[in-house]
């Protein structure tokens, strides 16, 4: 069963993305419809083999590493691929329907987000650090393309930027995994870890931990790193912009994540765990800020995403040189987060994108009146945004918690501000949007009304970002499911 | 030192002319040229250091090959993209964000472009 369930998920996107390549965007999304339900119904199967029996190792064609690719799928990696199977689908959804098939070169977004999906897919998957640098790269420039779709020059100017940055952030990742496969000859990341182990750590070794994590930093839009993420996301269509805050940035976290996690105990140090936490931290307070001030609707929903992103990057300081419940507590927490935040964010752009569509102007004080015309879409917004400051009983609470008990347990209770500030500065950015849009505005009313299932899309997200509160548990127990005994060979 | 080394610190020497070229050139298509002058060096790195007693290793190879793949396929897809947006924009470089976004750039685009 098992094997079948992996070339599924990691053949039909890239299938997929040859097929809708050939056709025009109404095609491909007759084509598209059929190959997110594989998807779907493939990441479930998959999520619920590894619920059931643990994790396990998977050789790709059944080839052995170093030539082959071998992956590992655990409870986190699959948590991860249902994640994406549930955005991804919705923002699909959405987007055959947002995007206009008049506009001849439309037709490119499904070829594009199909190898974004093959990448995302690889990504969560990939046990060794070059693969994992391919995967990032099929995301990275397929995301570009996405950004690109737009067509004026100002989202071409985003588009080179977005894609500026990430072709650097990969290079100095790439330099880093050259050095690694210098010192060690393997490029895996259990292995590199067991080697270091083993032999203990000798000066210089920081380096090249340094280089990937500034590379997967740039990519992920750290505070200062983060100038290119609003542009890119806030010009974007809005489907597109939600899959790329939902997932894309994720995915270069996932492997900081991984690398820090496995390999920063024996080369990171205080100051370095301390110093990404600290970036994050202003990360947070500085894009929720900036959220604040911003005049288009869009560019107020980027914005928070940099805020919410810096909260991912606590991980580093509240896994380093803690005990072991407390490290877990923190990982939980960040996993939550990067659910809920990745559900709650693709509400929140679909339902701007709705807004948007419906007012004609992507303004924050054009929205007004808009209260009475598109209730649907605001509630939407509304409750993304309630996970988002992270009110009980949303994910987004559920993950403040466990990162708010895991500062208490490790010490570290300088982070407590920075949660609380956080989650203020949340709540006056979506007000702000709220009090817009209940103004009242002399003068007819002219609204565009965009169809019902544009509306139904975000606020699924967004009931299901909330409801992650209440079922934090078991998404978590099957987060640490450890491998099986050889399970699916 | 050994000639295997020497081919290491040629691509730390490469990567950082690239580098800078990266960061201080604005014109976007030599900024092009300096990430794949850094590409290049990050090969050479990777290729360099991997030798081991005189031996090459295959792995380092198989993995070059991908990455050269990798940089064609970004180079021609940021190509592309220059060359669309100097034709919506009339700029070549990134600079000045408020002329572009309110349109007061004149578009310079030839009837042989537009194909």
């Amino acid at each position: 069963m098992t094997p079948w369930l992996m070339a599924g998920l990691l053949f039909t996107p890239l299938a997929w993305a040859v097929l809708t390549l050939l056709v025009n965007f109404n095609r491909g999304r007759l084509i598209s419809w059929l190959g997110i339900l594989v998807q779907v119904v493939v990441s479930l199967g998959l999520w619920a083999a590894v619920a059931g029996d643990g994790g396990f190792h998977y050789q790709l064609g059944g080839w052995p590493a170093p030539l082959g690719i071998e992956l590992r799928v655990d409870g986190l990696a699959v948590t991860f691929v249902l994640l994406t199977a549930l955005v991804a689908a919705a923002c699909g959804w959405h987007a055959s329907i947002y995007l206009d098939p008049a506009k001849a070169w439309h037709r490119y977004f499904w070829p594009l987000f199909w190898f974004l999906w093959a990448g995302l897919n690889g990504v969560w998957l990939g046990g060794d650090l070059f693969n994992l640098y391919v995967g990032l790269e099929l995301i990275s420039l397929s995301a570009v393309g996405l950004v690109a779709l737009g067509g004026e020059s100002a989202a071409l100017r985003a588009a080179i930027r977005y894609l500026m940055a990430a072709l650097l952030g990969s290079l100095a990742y790439l330099l880093g995994v050259a050095l690694i496969y210098g010192q060690f000859g393997s490029l895996s990341i259990a292995g590199v870890s067991r080697l270091l182990g083993e032999a203990g750590t000798a000066p210089g070794q920081t380096l090249p931990l340094l280089l990937m994590l500034f590379g997967l930093t740039l990519k992920t839009a750290l505070f200062p790193m983060h100038g290119w993420l609003p542009p890119a996301h806030g010009i974007a269509r809005s489907p597109v912009s939600a899959l790329l805050s939902a997932l894309v940035v994720k995915a270069s976290f996932y492997i900081a994540a991984r690398i820090w996690l496995d390999l920063g105990g024996y080369l990171g140090s205080y100051g370095l765990a301390q110093l990404i936490g600290g970036l994050g931290a202003i990360a947070v307070i500085w894009g929720s800020w900036r959220a604040l001030w911003q005049a288009k609707l869009k560019q107020v929903v980027a914005y928070s995403s940099v805020a919410q992103i810096g909260y991912l990057f606590l991980l580093f300081p509240l896994t380093w040189g803690v005990a072991e419940p407390v490290s877990l507590q923190a990982q939980q927490g960040i996993t939550l987060q990067i659910i809920s935040h990745a559900l709650a964010k693709a509400a929140m752009f679909l339902a701007a994108g709705n807004l948007i569509m419906s007012v004609g102007s992507n303004r924050v004080d054009a929205l007004a009146g808009v209260s009475r015309f598109l209730p649907f879409s605001l509630f939407s917004f509304g409750l993304a945004g309630v996970s988002l400051m992270g009110l009980p009983p949303s994910g987004g609470f559920a993950a403040k918690w466990l990162l708010l008990q895991s500062s208490l347990a490790s010490g570290q209770w300088w982070w407590l501000p920075v949660l609380l500030a956080g989650g203020l500065l949340s709540a006056a950015y979506v007000f702000r949007v709220y009090r817009a849009s209940f103004m009242e505005r002399a003068g007819t009313d002219r609204f565009f009304h965009p169809s019902r299932s544009l509306e139904v899309i975000p606020m699924i997200l967004a009931l299901l970002s909330l409801g992650l509160g209440l079922v934090a548990g078991p998404v978590l127990s099957v987060m640490v499911l450890p491998f099986g005994e050889g399970g699916g060979q | 030192m050994t000639p295997s080394l020497l081919y290491a610190f040629a691509g730390v020497l490469l990567c950082s002319l690239g580098l800078f070229g990266f960061i201080r050139l604005a014109h976007l298509l030599r900024k092009l040229l300096a990430f794949n002058l850094m590409g290049s060096g990050v090969f050479l790195v990777m290729v360099g250091l991997a030798q081991r007693d005189g031996e090459p290793d295959p792995v380092p190879q198989a993995l070059v090959l991908t990455g050269i793949v990798v940089a064609i396929a970004a180079t021609a897809l940021a190509v592309v993209l220059i060359r669309r947006y100097y034709h919506l924009s009339g700029q070549a470089t990134l600079a000045g964000p408020a002329a572009t976004q309110h349109g007061t750039a004149k578009p310079v685009v030839r009837a042989e472009d537009r194909s």
